[in-house]
């Protein structure tokens, strides 16, 4: 087919009916459900809005495995998880009701704990550890990261607690925002400053 | 980052092509269900999948062999009548309109599988031989019948009753 054909041909196939985008959103939708089914679908992701911003929610068949706020660019995280958990990703809400509907009562002040599966297979070694023992900081307490690393076994630590706080790949959920600087003062926060501010407001208030 | 992008982008980026591809080769009716088995059956396949590899041509080669399959458990299904209704090819939804998909629908398999690979997949006619068998000329044979019947029976559709070209 040369060049000068091209353009007619298409302007011929244009009369064909349009595939609209809730026909393609219904068919998704369906994938979703069946590969979840069928055992295929290996995480699935949904996004949910807060005070702190839209979060992005992960889950494998485990639970819960990945929290990220939007300055960590959700496009990268996706591309993160196909690397490191497996490609077979799909934005499949439901097998994130719980966790969406838990955030969404904490948020709103009306849960203090979550109970969520949860997967720490982005975690591992150190961070890990340090991850385990922050649930350990209960709702509207904060705790210093000396503490933090004495807790985890490794007094000398303090810095390597900051890492893992700061790699945290299940904020909100997973405390990390309650490990505050021995002066008092909050220090980093994966999210942003003022999300660890905002967090932290609503848990005294 | 390199390797994989999440299976969601590819639904996202090929979903409405590979949509259009089954509607023209299967016919509307069918076209929904050959479009769930083809991305499954993807889905399934695409952690060993290459990361090189042609995303596109790969969907297409597995909606054409669903699509075989739905074809022929269509024919398992089918009882023979008496007699045969009248092609829905030449029906007009509005007197004056002809129904392009009908049309397409009504091609011989070779033809219309190579102008909904060619033109609706965008594969390039050696991808189109590889998928449906046979040299890129006579890929390209296919495609180019086909759009001159689609074309004729558009024209045809176009005047008003009794006039020919």
């Amino acid at each position: 087919m040369t060049a000068q054909h091209q353009p007619q041909v298409q302007e011929l196939l244009a009369a064909l009916p349009a595939v609209t985008q809730a026909q393609l959103r219904a068919l998704h939708d369906q994938l979703a459900d069946s590969a979840d089914a069928r055992g295929l679908l290996d995480v699935a992701y949904r996004t949910i809005d807060t005070p702190v911003g839209t979060l992005l929610l992960a889950a494998t068949g485990k639970g819960l495995v990945r929290v990220a706020y939007d300055t960590e660019g959700h496009e990268k995280v996706l591309a993160t998880l196909a690397a490191r958990l497996s490609p077979r990703i799909l934005n499949a809400p439901r097998r994130l009701d719980a966790a969406a509907r838990e955030i969404e009562e904490y948020f709103a002040g009306l849960r203090r704990a979550f109970d969520l599966p949860l997967d720490f297979s982005l975690s591992t070694g150190f961070r890990r550890t340090v991850l385990s023992h922050l649930s350990d900081i209960a709702y509207g307490h904060t705790a210093s990261y000396a503490a933090v690393a004495t807790a985890a076994g490794s007094p000398g630590a303090v810095r390597a607690v900051g890492t893992a706080c700061a790699t945290n790949p299940l904020p909100v959920v997973v405390p990390c925002h309650r490990v505050v600087r021995s002066d008092g003062s909050f220090g980093g926060y994966l999210g942003g400053p003022a999300a660890k501010q905002a967090l932290l407001a609503l848990e005294a208030a | 980052m390199k390797g994989k992008q999440p299976f969601e982008v590819v639904v996202a980026d090929h979903g409405a092509a590979v949509l259009r591809v089954c509607r023209a080769v299967l016919g509307p009716g069918d076209a929904d269900d050959a479009w769930s088995e083809t991305f499954l059956a993807a889905l399934k396949a695409y952690p060993e999948l290459p990361d090189d590899a042609n995303v596109e041509a790969w969907l297409v080669t597995i909606a054409h062999r669903k699509a075989i399959d739905v074809t022929r458990a269509a024919a398992r299904r089918a009882v023979p009548v008496a007699e045969v209704p009248e092609s829905p090819a030449i029906q007009r939804e509005d007197g004056r309109d002809l129904d392009l998909s009908a049309a397409l629908t009504a091609l011989p398999r070779k033809q219309r599988e190579a102008v909904a690979y060619h033109y609706l997949a965008g594969l390039p006619y050696s991808a189109v031989a590889a998928v449906i068998g046979g040299s890129t000329d006579a890929a390209r044979r296919s495609a180019a019948d086909g759009i001159a019947a689609l074309r004729k029976t558009c024209a045809g559709a176009a005047l008003p009753e009794g006039e020919t070209r």
